[in-house]
C-alpha cells in the first residue's frame, strides 16, 4: 500500500473519533438520552479519548463528560472510580485553554453533587490546578476554574480550608477586579461560599481586602453581580461584632438601601438578609443601620413580597428590638407592628409564622407601652389561635406560647387583655387573670368597664384550686369590687337566690 | 603626823605653784565652757520638748474649735438634739438626688422623645427617597422598552416597506373601510427603502429617513448623588432643528436641484397609473391639442390622463416649475410598483436605481 493510502487510514480513524466525541457530547446535552448513554458504556470509551493526540478530540471528550457529570451523581462517581481525575488534573497544567476550560468543567461538574466527590477532586490535586488555572489569561478558563473552586468550597469547611490553603483567596480577589461581568458574578458567589462556614475563613477573605472592592460593586447596574455580592458581605458579617463592623465602615449603607427596591427580587432579599446578619450582633450596630432610616425600608420590601422573601425582613425586626427598649419603640414607630400583624394572617408556612411570632414577641415584651402596642394591633389573640391550634408545628406553638407570656406579662392594656380571657387554657389565662388584678385595683373607668363587658362574670366561672396563684389573683379582683356585685355575678347565684325564697318565712 | 603633813602641805603649796597658777585660769574656763554647753543644751532640750507639747495642744484645740461650726448647725447635731433618728432623712435626700440623676443623664426622656422623632423623620425622608428612586428606574425601563418597540416597528416597517399602498391598490394596512389609515401605513409611507444589509438596524442606530421617534422626556439626572445612571437611551440631548426663514415665491428647497441631478438622473417617464396610458395619453393630447392651447407649460418630462389631470394641474401650477419632481419621482415609482404587482420582479432593479 502506498504512503498515502496507509496515512488516509488514520485520517479516517481520527475523523471518527471526531465525530463520536462530537455527537456523544451533543447527546450529552440533552437529559433524556444521559441514561441510555450511560448503559451503553460512555464512560469507560470516552476515558481514553481523554489522552487522544489531536487536542479537538481531547477537549471534546472533555466536554462531553463534564456534561455527564453535570447530570447525576452516579455518573460523576463513575467518573471518579474510573480514575479519570488524575489524568484530568494532569493535562490542566499543560494544555490550551479550551482544555482547561473543559477539565475545569469536569472537575465542577463531579465536585457539585456532594462533599465527598469533592474531596475526591481535592485529594487528586484539583484544588492546586484550579488554582494555577486563576492565573491565566483568558476570562473564560479563570471563569470555569472559580465556579469549580465554588462548588467544591460550598460542601463544608474543610473543603473551604483546602481551597483557601491553596492559595485560592487572592487571585480571586483580583477575579472580582476583572471587567468581565460574569467572571465577577462567579468571583463573588465564590468568596461567599467559602466566607459561609467559619470566622476563620471570613477572616481570611477580609484580610485580603475583598469588603472594599464588593461594597465599589454594589452601584453596579448588573442584577445577578448584585445578588452574589449581597449574598457574599451577609455571609462575612454574620459571624462576630468586628467583621460586621468592618463590612459596616466600607459605607455600604446609603447605597444598599437603593437594592432594596430594586426589581430583582433575590437582590433585595439579600440586602434584607445582610441586613439581618448586621443587626443581630449588637445594639449599636442596630442603632447605626437604623440611623440610616432602614426600618421604613425592611418594612416597604416585607409589604411587597410574599412567602420565603419575607423572612430575613421578619427576622431583621425581631434582633432589632430584642436589644433594647428604645430600639423596639423605634420598630413600633415605624408601623412594623401591623406589618408583621399582616404577615402573620397572610403568611400559610409555619416557619414563617414562627419567625413572625418570634418578633412580634422581641417587640412586646419590654415594657406596657410596647405590650400595649402589640395588643392594639389585635395580635394577641391571634397569638392564642396560633398557639391553641393543634395543627400549628411544635416550634410555632412553644414561640407563640414564649411571645405570648412575656408579652402578657407587661400588658396593662383592659381591652386587650379581654379577648383573652375566654379561650385561653388556663397557663396563660393564669398571666391574663394576674394582668387584670395589677390593673383593677387603680382605675375605676377600667372596673366599670370590666364588668360591662362581662369579665367579672367570666372570672367568677373559672375555677381555681384553693391557695393557687390564680385563686389569688382572682381574689384580687373580687377585692376590688363591692361584695354584692361579685355575688351577682358568681354562678348559681339564682339558684342560691330561689333556694334562699323557698326557705323564706314571711314574718 | 602634823609636822610632817605641815611639811607636805608646804611641799605641795612651794612645788608647781606657779604652773598650778597658770593653768587655773585655762582650767577654769574650760570647765565652765564645758558647763556652760551642758547648760544650754539641757535648756533646748527642755524647750523643744515644751515647744511639742504646745503644737500638740495647739493642734487639738485648733481642731476643736474649726469643727466647733459645723457641730452646732448639723441636722445631725439638732437631731440628736431632738432625738429624732436620723437615717431615713439621709435616704430621702439620696433618693432625691439619684432620682434627678438617672432622670436627666441615664434615661433622658427628652433626649428619647427627640430620637424617636428624629428616628421617623429618617424613615419618612428615606421611603420618599426610595419612591423616587423607584419611579425613576421606572420610566428608565419603560423609555428603554418603548424605544426598543418603536425601533422594532421601525425594522418591521423597512422589511415590509413593499406593502404600502399605491394609487391604484390600497395597501394591506390601507383598508378602505377604515377611517384613517393604520399607523403602519404611515410608517410604510415614511420609510425609505434601503438595500438590505446584513445586520438590520438595531438599538442605537436610527433608520434614515424617519422623524425621530418621539423623544421621551426623561430627566437627564437623577437626585440622588449615589446611584449611578445606567446608559439611557436619551443621554444626548437632542436639539431642535434648525429653521431657516423660508424665502417667498418659488423657489426650490436647497439640495434639492443637486439631489435631482445625483439621484435621477434618467429619469424614466413613467406614468401613474395603467399600463398603456401612455397611448391613450398620447390620444388625448393629440385631440386636446386641436381644441384649445394649452395654458399650462408642461415638461416634456410628463404627460397626463383625464382622471389625474386634475391633480396634476393643481400640483403643476403651484410645484411644478420647481419643487417635488423627486416626489413626484418617488410617486411614480411607487405607482410603478402598484401597476407591476407586488411580484413584479422587472420594476425592482429600476425602483433601486431610482429610489437611490
Amino acid at each position: 500500500m502506498s504512503q498515502r493510502q496507509i496515512v488516509q487510514v488514520f485520517e479516517q480513524y481520527q475523523k471518527s473519533r471526531m465525530q463520536f466525541v462530537q455527537t456523544v457530547a451533543d447527546l450529552a446535552a440533552r437529559p433524556q438520552n444521559i441514561e441510555i448513554l450511560r448503559n451503553a458504556g460512555v464512560m469507560s470509551m470516552l476515558r481514553p479519548l481523554l489522552l487522544d493526540v489531536v487536542p479537538s478530540v481531547q477537549q471534546t471528550a472533555a466536554l462531553a463528560l463534564g456534561r455527564l457529570a453535570d447530570h447525576s451523581d452516579d455518573l460523576a462517581e463513575a467518573v471518579v472510580k474510573e480514575d479519570i481525575l488524575p489524568q484530568l488534573v494532569q493535562s490542566l497544567a499543560s494544555q490550551n485553554r479550551f482544555y482547561k476550560k473543559a477539565a475545569a468543567f469536569v472537575l465542577r461538574a463531579v465536585a457539585k453533587h456532594s462533599p465527598e466527590l469533592s474531596q475526591a477532586v481535592v485529594a487528586c490535586g484539583g484544588v492546586d490546578a484550579l488554582v494555577l488555572c486563576l492565573e491565566e489569561f483568558d476570562p473564560g478558563v479563570k471563569e470555569a476554574a472559580t465556579w469549580a473552586l465554588g462548588y467544591i468550597a460550598r460542601h463544608n469547611a474543610l473543603l473551604s480550608q483546602s481551597v483557601v490553603d491553596a492559595g485560592a483567596v487572592p487571585l480571586l480577589v483580583l477575579c472580582l477586579l476583572e471587567p468581565e461581568i460574569a467572571l465577577k458574578r462567579i468571583a463573588a458567589s465564590t468568596l461567599s461560599d467559602i466566607s459561609k462556614h467559619t470566622p476563620e475563613l471570613a477572616q481570611t477573605v477580609v484580610d485580603t481586602g475583598a469588603i472594599a472592592h464588593l461594597a465599589q460593586m454594589i452601584l453596579n447596574p448588573d442584577a445577578k453581580l448584585k445578588r452574589q455580592v449581597f449574598s457574599a458581605l451577609s455571609q462575612i458579617s454574620k459571624h462576630s461584632v468586628s467583621l460586621a463592623e468592618m463590612v459596616i465602615e466600607a459605607e455600604i449603607f446609603p447605597a444598599a438601601l437603593a437594592s432594596l427596591r430594586d426589581q430583582d427580587e433575590y437582590v433585595r432579599k439579600n440586602v434584607a438578609t445582610l441586613m439581618r446578619e448586621v443587626v443581630k450582633h449588637s445594639p449599636e450596630l442596630s442603632q447605626v443601620i437604623i440611623n440610616y432610616g432602614a426600618l421604613s425600608g425592611v418594612i416597604d420590601y416585607v409589604n411587597d413580597c410574599r412567602g420565603n422573601l419575607r423572612l430575613p425582613g421578619i427576622m431583621m425586626l425581631g434582633y432589632v428590638a430584642a436589644h433594647s427598649e428604645n430600639l423596639a419603640m423605634a420598630v413600633i414607630i415605624s408601623k412594623g407592628v401591623p406589618q408583621l400583624g399582616l404577615c402573620l394572617s397572610e403568611e400559610s408556612e409555619h416557619h414563617i409564622k414562627a419567625a413572625t411570632v418570634w418578633s412580634i414577641g422581641q417587640i412586646g415584651h419590654h415594657t406596657p407601652e410596647h405590650a400595649k402596642a402589640v395588643a392594639t394591633a389585635h395580635l394577641l389573640p391571634k397569638l392564642l389561635e396560633l398557639y391553641m391550634d393543634a395543627r400549628s408545628s411544635e416550634d410555632l406553638q412553644a414561640k407563640s406560647k414564649k411571645a405570648l407570656k412575656s408579652i402578657l406579662q407587661k400588658c396593662t392594656y383592659v381591652p386587650g387583655l379581654e379577648p383573652l380571657l375566654y379561650d385561653a387554657p388556663s397557663n396563660i389565662l393564669k398571666h391574663v387573670v394576674c394582668q387584670f388584678s395589677k390593673v383593677l385595683p387603680h382605675d375605676s373607668k377600667a372596673r366599670r368597664l370590666f364588668v360591662t363587658s362581662g369579665g367579672l362574670k367570666k372570672v367568677q366561672e373559672i375555677e381555681a384550686e384553693p391557695g393557687s396563684a390564680l385563686q389569688e389573683h382572682i381574689n384580687a379582683i373580687n377585692n376590688c369590687f363591692p361584695e354584692e356585685l361579685v355575688r351577682y355575678y358568681t354562678p348559681g347565684y339564682s339558684d342560691a337566690l330561689l333556694e334562699r325564697l323557698d326557705n323564706y318565712q314571711s314574718a | 603626823d602634823m609636822a610632817e603633813l605641815l611639811k607636805l602641805q608646804s611641799e605641795i603649796k612651794e612645788f608647781p605653784k606657779d604652773q598650778a597658777q597658770e593653768t587655773r585660769q585655762e582650767e577654769n574656763q574650760a570647765a565652765t565652757r564645758i558647763q556652760s554647753w551642758f547648760r544650754a543644751c539641757k535648756v533646748r532640750a527642755y524647750l523643744s520638748h515644751l515647744h511639742k507639747k504646745a503644737i500638740i495642744i495647739q493642734k487639738i484645740w485648733r481642731g476643736f474649735t474649726a469643727r466647733a461650726p459645723q457641730r452646732s448647725c448639723t441636722a445631725t447635731f439638732s437631731m440628736l438634739h431632738a432625738n429624732i433618728s436620723v437615717k431615713p432623712l439621709c435616704s430621702q435626700i439620696q433618693r432625691r438626688w439619684r432620682g434627678f440623676f438617672v432622670r436627666k443623664y441615664i434615661h433622658n426622656f427628652y433626649a428619647r422623645k427627640s430620637y424617636l422623632e428624629g428616628v421617623t423623620m429618617k424613615n419618612e425622608s428615606v421611603r420618599r427617597e426610595l419612591d423616587e428612586l423607584e419611579e425613576l428606574q421606572k420610566r428608565e425601563r419603560d423609555c428603554l422598552a418603548m424605544v426598543k418597540e418603536q425601533t422594532a416597528k421601525v425594522y418591521q416597517a423597512h422589511r415590509l416597506h413593499h406593502l404600502v399602498s399605491t394609487k391604484q391598490c390600497p395597501g394591506v394596512f390601507n383598508s378602505p373601510f377604515r377611517p384613517a389609515p393604520h399607523e403602519m401605513e404611515l410608517l410604510l409611507r415614511q420609510v425609505k427603502y434601503q438595500t438590505p444589509t446584513r445586520l438590520a438596524p438595531r438599538g442605537r442606530a436610527r433608520p434614515l429617513g424617519i422623524p425621530s421617534p418621539t423623544a421621551p422626556s426623561f430627566p437627564g439626572t437623577l437626585g440622588s448623588p449615589w446611584i449611578k445612571t445606567s446608559r439611557t437611551c436619551c443621554s444626548r440631548p437632542v436639539l431642535p432643528p434648525i429653521v431657516s426663514k423660508k424665502q417667498q415665491g418659488l423657489y426650490r428647497e436647497p439640495g434639492e436641484v443637486w439631489e435631482q441631478r445625483v439621484q435621477c438622473p434618467d429619469l424614466m417617464l413613467c406614468l401613474q397609473t395603467s399600463y398603456t396610458h401612455l397611448e391613450e395619453a398620447q390620444n388625448q393630447l393629440q385631440q386636446k391639442e386641436t381644441v384649445r392651447v394649452p395654458q399650462k407649460h408642461i415638461s416634456y418630462t410628463n404627460t397626463t390622463t383625464d382622471s389625474h389631470t386634475v391633480m396634476l394641474q393643481k400640483s403643476s401650477h403651484i410645484y411644478w416649475s420647481s419643487h417635488n419632481i423627486k416626489a413626484t419621482c418617488l410617486i411614480v415609482c411607487k405607482s410603478l410598483l402598484g401597476s407591476y404587482g407586488l411580484g413584479g420582479r422587472a420594476g425592482y432593479p429600476l425602483i433601486t436605481r431610482l429610489a437611490v
